[in-house]
């Protein structure tokens, strides 16, 4: 265990170190993802993504924070200063930030209770989210809401939902509004692979492809709904496909992969309504932060943590551009 | 008092009634009811913008004869609440309705008929069965500026929708530190009707009170229908509209002009001095009816339409309780956890003191509602119960 800590300080000095790197250049370089897209019903879109150095710093140092605040947030729920719930994104960065460099702020975005780095994606600051966690007037709930509850009107994030499923006939309602204003605008309601088996998200694709919706329904599949394994509570794991008459696509979780697809299932909502995407983000954490209770054994935990941490740190120290690119950020 | 009154009875068909054209009473007394004269200029301290107030203020109605010597026009009630539908629907273009068979059909009580035509499909939407999803698009909707009026073909159906009216509905407005509000209507008919089955005659009344963050009142007449309605979709709360199954073909002559009550006040029925019956919804004609009797046996009963059913007019109701000493609720809920019981602790916590006997509460007995007619009305309160009741009471 003091391994970890001691790696994991060691990449944390790397970052700080990155922060006095100047923002690179804008040169447009093109970066190949990791794995292809599939699609159902739909052409998946092509593996080359256009970027430049600096959009890629700029997702890395955003994953970055975001890891720290949830690691952070972990610690401070294990010393009891964060009660209730606490459900920790990390490992699923990429979602947040891809998405994010989709879309605007006009653009909704309606998500669970895992939500505190969408948050700050939409523009929260790291103070209203600690204030909110530990229970301060100052929170962007002003303490009333908690860990599950964020939201930020202004930049159009709607939470921040308890109840497993629940959102998703919230965002189908977001998008109605949309096309209700004829804002040119899309919603995307985001669940996991738990509430994918939830009766109301069939309700709700259903009707956002009867009225053409600007909805985009993205599943974050991490394999765990709850405490129970996937491969107990699904009968079909392929999310993407259960839309049926409902284009879908899939992916594993890269910001570069997860930004084209949100620009194609964009386009997509504007013009045809609903899509599905799915993405299989490597969570670290438990799901659902409770200190007693462990979900994956403790060794594949540890396992998964260190393999990552190494892997960042010796492409560090390659020199930190070739190493971004070689992640497939 | 009693001659001037006029009081009909709903006993057994609910067709009969719609031959009782009700009077606007004109009374002599002091008439607690808030009447908008015009639109911009509401009576002060009944028309608050934004919150919900927890307590209700009822002022003196200046005029209460005007409304009555004004011609007006009469109406059934499902068509009262059309109207307050479609004058608040012109009003405001983010005023919407969605809800099963609204559109095309026209409502199955004929509540949004001729509306589609009017604007559109997707300002009167018809939705697939899904009451839990449509009703959470409506809050949806409502989080981002709309004004959406869901309406459950039976309220019976909402509760499959109950988890997005409680969490979503009512407490958005609080566990987003008050960033978002959700001004939505949900209405549909619930009770007792004639013979649908048990799952068809629910009354949701009980099962919604206790929700933190909703309104509900419930209508009674054409008159408070519309204005009820009206007010509800101004209200920038969410609101749950409870109308009758049996009260959808009420013949009243309204007003011509446009007037809208207040969420949370309850109507003064007919002046008394000996009792004070409480009660909303279907219940009134029966103690209505009821009264009749009682009038004609020599009691005085005050007969109070509580209306507001979350939060109780405890002002009207304790002024009420302060002069008669004594109460009589009667409800069409069930007895256990039902409005009656709410409202009975109420009462007993505030106005102990003024109280010369305990509190009856006449409800529907705890059964599931049967099919068999007879056995349905064994099930709601009847007038000869009332009676009893009363006679009891007032010994």
């Amino acid at each position: 265990m003091a391994q970890i800590i001691h790696r994991s300080t060691n990449l944390l000095k790397t970052v700080s170190a990155m922060r006095h790197l100047t923002t690179a250049s804008t040169t447009p370089i093109t970066v190949e993802t990791s794995l292809p897209f599939t699609g159902h019903n739909i052409e998946p879109p092509s593996r080359s993504v256009e970027t430049t150095p600096q959009e890629l710093l700029s997702f890395f140092r955003d994953m970055v924070l975001m890891r720290r605040m949830e690691i952070a947030a972990d610690s401070l729920y294990k010393a009891k200063l964060i009660r209730g719930f606490c459900h920790l994104y990390d490992g699923q960065e990429a979602v947040a930030v891809g998405m994010e460099a989709a879309i605007t702020k006009k653009d909704c975005i309606i998500t669970a209770y895992r939500d505190h780095c969408i948050f700050l994606g939409r523009g929260g600051t790291l103070m209203d989210a600690f204030a909110e966690l530990m229970g301060r007037k100052d929170g962007c709930s002003k303490g009333k809401g908690g860990s599950m509850h964020f939201y930020k009107k202004e930049s159009g994030f709607y939470g921040g939902h308890g109840i497993v499923g629940a959102q998703v006939p919230l965002g189908c309602g977001l998008a109605f509004a949309q096309k209700y204003s004829k804002d040119e605008n899309v919603t995307f309601s985001m669940y996991g692979d738990g509430a994918a088996n939830q009766g109301q998200l069939f309700e709700a694709l259903n009707m956002a492809a009867l009225w053409d919706l600007p909805a985009i329904f993205v599943c974050e599949n991490n394999h765990y709904g709850m405490g129970t394994a996937e491969w107990r509570a699904a009968k079909s794991p392929a999310y993407y496909k259960r839309g049926d008459y409902v284009p879908g696509l899939k992916e594993i979780t890269k910001s570069l992969s997860c930004e084209t697809s949100m620009q194609v299932a964009k386009e997509h909502a504007l013009k045809n309504g609903p899509i599905i995407l799915k993405w299989t983000p490597t969570g670290i954490h438990e799901l659902h932060v409770r200190p007693w209770k462990q979900y994956r054994t403790r060794v594949r935990l540890l396992v998964v943590l260190d393999r990552t941490l190494k892997r960042n740190r010796k492409e560090m120290r390659k020199g930190w551009m070739k190493s971004l690119q070689k992640l497939r950020i | 008092m009693a001659a001037m009154l006029q009081s009909f009875g709903v006993a057994s068909a609910s067709v009969a009634v719609s031959d009782h054209s009700i009077k606007l009473p004109a009374f002599s007394a002091p008439v607690i009811r808030s009447e908008a004269r015009s639109i911009s200029s509401p009576i002060l301290g009944t028309r608050k913008t934004g919150k919900v107030t927890t307590k209700a203020v009822a002022a003196k109605a200046e005029n209460p004869a005007s409304a009555a010597s004004k011609p007006g026009h009469e109406l059934l009630l499902f068509e009262a609440l059309r109207e307050g539908l479609e004058e608040e629907m012109d009003r405001d273009p983010r005023v919407c309705v969605m809800g099963e068979d609204v559109g095309h059909y026209g409502g199955s009580y004929k509540v949004t008929k001729g509306l589609a035509e009017k604007y559109g499909d997707l300002r009167v939407l018809d939705t697939p069965i899904a009451e839990n999803s449509f009703t959470g698009m409506a809050i949806g909707a409502a989080m981002t500026g709309l004004r959406p009026i869901v309406e459950g073909m039976n309220m019976g159906f909402l509760l499959l929708a109950f988890n997005q009216i409680s969490d979503n509905c009512g407490m958005l407005h609080y566990t987003s530190g008050g960033q978002f509000t959700i001004p939505t209507v949900i209405r549909g008919p619930g009770g007792v009707g004639r013979q649908l089955g048990a799952e068809h005659s629910q009354r949701l009344e009980s099962y919604f009170q206790s929700i933190p963050g909703i309104q509900m009142v419930a209508c009674s007449t054409p008159y408070n229908a519309k204005g009820l309605m009206k007010a509800a979709i101004r209200s920038e709360n969410p609101v749950v509209l409870f109308e009758h199954v049996l009260l959808y073909n009420l013949k009243e002559r309204i007003p011509d002009e446009e007037y809208v009550l207040s969420l949370e006040e309850a109507e003064m029925v007919r002046p008394g001095e000996h009792i004070t019956i409480l009660t909303y919804s279907r219940m009134r004609y029966h103690v209505m009816q009821a009264a009749k009797t009682l009038v004609n046996k020599g009691y005085d009963p005050e007969v109070i339409d509580i209306r507001s059913l979350k939060p109780f007019d405890l002002y009207t109701i304790g002024n009420s309780v302060k002069k008669t000493h004594r109460v009589l609720i009667v409800e069409e809920c069930m007895r256990t956890g039902g409005i009656g019981a709410s409202l009975t602790a109420a009462i007993n916590e505030n106005f102990h003191d003024y109280l010369d006997a305990p509190i009856v509460c006449l409800s529907s007995q705890d059964v599931p509602t049967p099919y068999a007619g007879t056995l349905e009305e064994w099930t709601v309160v009847q007038p000869a119960q009332i009676v009893a009741a009363v006679e009891q009471l007032c010994q």
